[in-house]
């Protein structure tokens, strides 16, 4: 009796650890890869304002790739994502080594520089659309101190309104890609700048041969996590234009839910979503691959 | 060409240390430019707004656009004030937030302590998920959502809020269980002490910095979240898309002094976590990205 009741102590003690796990991988399995399925499924359907399951085959991504707002949308996100990364990079990281210069006040400067990332897109974009806006913004704002012929109308021209949408983007991240390089300048060894600075090299030739190719790890973090957020972008564009004026700065994020929840063209929706999965898929699992490697060994 | 002889590792010359913090500076303006522009015109009555200028301070100090946003704004067609919708976001939050994180806290033991053969897998295949695009998710849990009856629900959204946040959870506590000594269970194991006694009693105590971590990440992210907020919320809308509503209205006068505040109210509970703990944000942050 006793050693049967110890027996079964001891097969609930293995099996516990499974079992405290299993809801969680059972939840991941189907709210996350079985939903992926499901949308894959309804992009090869014609499905319209519910789910259908007639089987269409590739219409819909026929469709999408014939549609104009779905053309606007990618050159918009490919625009808008390069410039994105590349100036919340170059911003970071001149912050970044700007302050690593033994600078008074650094604890101040810090979390100013960062503090952006704690607030939502909405506040973000409520924020800057009516600094933005020619009537009451920035324009009004340099007119009045005398600068009577200055001119800021970006928000409201079609051909520049997804610049201001990077405006409000890199204000926003632009901190957190600061610490990012921060953090890895600080993990450099002092000893291996002294000796390159004994052998002569000046300031310049220090970040550009050794400190910069150093900081590489933090280049590639930088990119994935921009690049990730840029093609998730939707509460800002929303916020701030709206994806106007007209459809000017309609991106893959605000495309998927007007033609799945306000057109009623769920297929057309659903392939979409799948394309923008595909596209942070080709970023996120090498990346994350890599990691969980690293990890390992 | 400067020989470096005093313990720095890059001297810089007068003129370029000047030009560093004139730069510094600037950017700090940069930052605070929206911030302050909220909070100055959220003090002002209307008219000076449309006929005065952004930047300047109020000449006449008012509170009624923070009373206006907070208790009778027009938020779609209800003149209800973000109120309710702040009280539907501290709903939302507090049970998302301690749920993904009990979850979170068990996972990572169990990944950590009780490695079993695939257990790379399984977690991998659960952090793949805090980085898909939420849009791929969107169709299958609004037809979910309205099966269970949850639709447009504040269960609902705690729902999607914990589903979608345990994989950061998992990865927050994973990573810290990993540096603990894993001697120091398995002598509680040979004592004779049991899965739950040992996380209670072992790993529990030492967890405060990481669950401060995943309590603030957690927090930030679902006060943020506006996708599932504004597919799935209904009648239980949370704050963000409340401002959102307020702000796009495109009927009447455009009141940028009562959007400011709303603005303002709806950043404060993340804003104020920040400046209390933003050393734990940051963490949460950079463990997101650079992992280890």
């Amino acid at each position: 009796m006793a050693s049967t009741e110890a027996d079964f102590r001891t097969t609930l003690q293995n099996w516990l650890p499974k079992l405290v796990l299993a809801p969680s991988f059972a939840v991941t399995l189907l709210f996350v890869y079985g939903f992926i399925l499901f949308t894959v499924v309804l992009s090869f359907t014609g499905s319209k304002m519910l789910p259908r399951y007639d089987w269409v085959g590739f219409e819909n991504y026929q469709k999408l790739f014939a549609l104009p707002a779905w053309t606007t949308a990618i050159t918009n996100i490919a625009i808008f994502a390069t410039l994105y990364i590349v100036i919340c990079t170059v911003i970071g990281l001149m912050l970044a080594i700007f302050l690593d210069q033994k600078i008074r006040g650094e604890g101040v400067l810090r979390p100013i520089y960062l503090y952006p990332m704690a607030l939502s897109f909405i506040v973000t974009g409520t924020a800057w659309k009516w600094f933005l806006d020619p009537g009451i913004g920035l324009q009004r704002i340099m007119q009045g101190w005398g600068w009577e012929s200055f001119t800021f109308t970006w928000i409201k021209d079609s051909q520049m309104a997804l610049y201001t949408i990077v405006i409000a983007a890199v204000w926003q991240t632009s901190g957190f890609v600061m610490a990012m390089f921060l953090a890895g300048l600080r993990g450099i060894d002092n000893e291996i700048l002294k000796a390159a600075q004994i052998d002569g090299a000046s300031n310049w030739q220090l970040y550009r041969r050794i400190v910069i190719p150093l900081l590489r790890p933090a280049f590639l973090s930088a990119f994935v996590i921009l690049s990730h957020l840029a093609i998730k972008s939707y509460d800002l564009v929303i916020a701030l234009t709206g994806g106007g004026p007209g459809r000017a700065t309609e991106m893959p994020a605000t495309f998927m839910y007007s033609y799945t929840f306000t057109r009623n063209q769920m297929g057309i929706g659903a392939s979409s979503a799948v394309i923008m999965l595909m596209t942070i898929a080709a970023i996120m699992v090498p990346y994350l691959y890599a990691e969980l490697k690293e990890k390992k060994a | 060409m400067s020989v470096a002889t005093q313990d720095t590792a890059v001297s810089t010359g007068r003129a370029t240390r000047a030009l560093i913090y004139l730069t510094l500076l600037l950017f700090a303006l940069f930052y605070l430019l929206p911030l302050y522009v909220m909070g100055v015109n959220s003090l002002k009555p209307l008219a000076e707004i449309t006929g005065g200028n952004m930047m300047a301070l109020p000449s006449e100090w008012t509170l009624d656009p923070w009373r206006s946003a907070w208790s009778t704004a027009q938020i779609g067609v209800e003149p209800t004030g973000l109120k309710p919708y702040f009280l539907n976001s501290i709903l939302m939050v507090v049970p998302a937030v301690a749920i993904s994180t009990i979850v979170g806290a068990l996972n990572g033991y169990v990944l950590t302590k009780w490695r079993f053969r695939g257990d790379t897998w399984v977690f991998g295949l659960m952090l793949f998920s805090c980085f898909i695009p939420f849009q791929i998710v969107l169709i299958p849990m609004a037809v979910v959502l309205g099966k269970l009856g949850l639709a447009g629900t504040v269960p609902g959204l705690i729902l999607v809020h914990v589903v979608y946040g345990i994989g950061f959870t998992t990865l927050y506590f994973r990573n810290y269980y990993a540096s603990f000594p894993t001697e120091l269970v398995r002598a509680a194991m040979i004592d004779g002490a049991g899965f739950f006694r040992i996380f209670w009693r072992i790993l529990l105590p030492v967890s405060g910095p990481i669950a401060v971590v995943s309590v603030i990440w957690q927090f930030t992210n679902i006060w943020n979240d506006f996708l599932f907020g504004v597919s799935f919320g209904g009648t239980s809308q949370p704050m963000t898309v409340a401002l959102n509503n307020l702000v796009q209205s495109s009927t009447g006068v455009k009141e940028y002094n009562v959007h400011f505040a709303g603005a303002i109210l709806a950043a404060l509970p993340t804003l104020i976590v920040y400046i209390v703990a933003g050393r734990y944000f940051v963490r949460g942050l950079m463990a997101g990205s650079v992992k280890g």
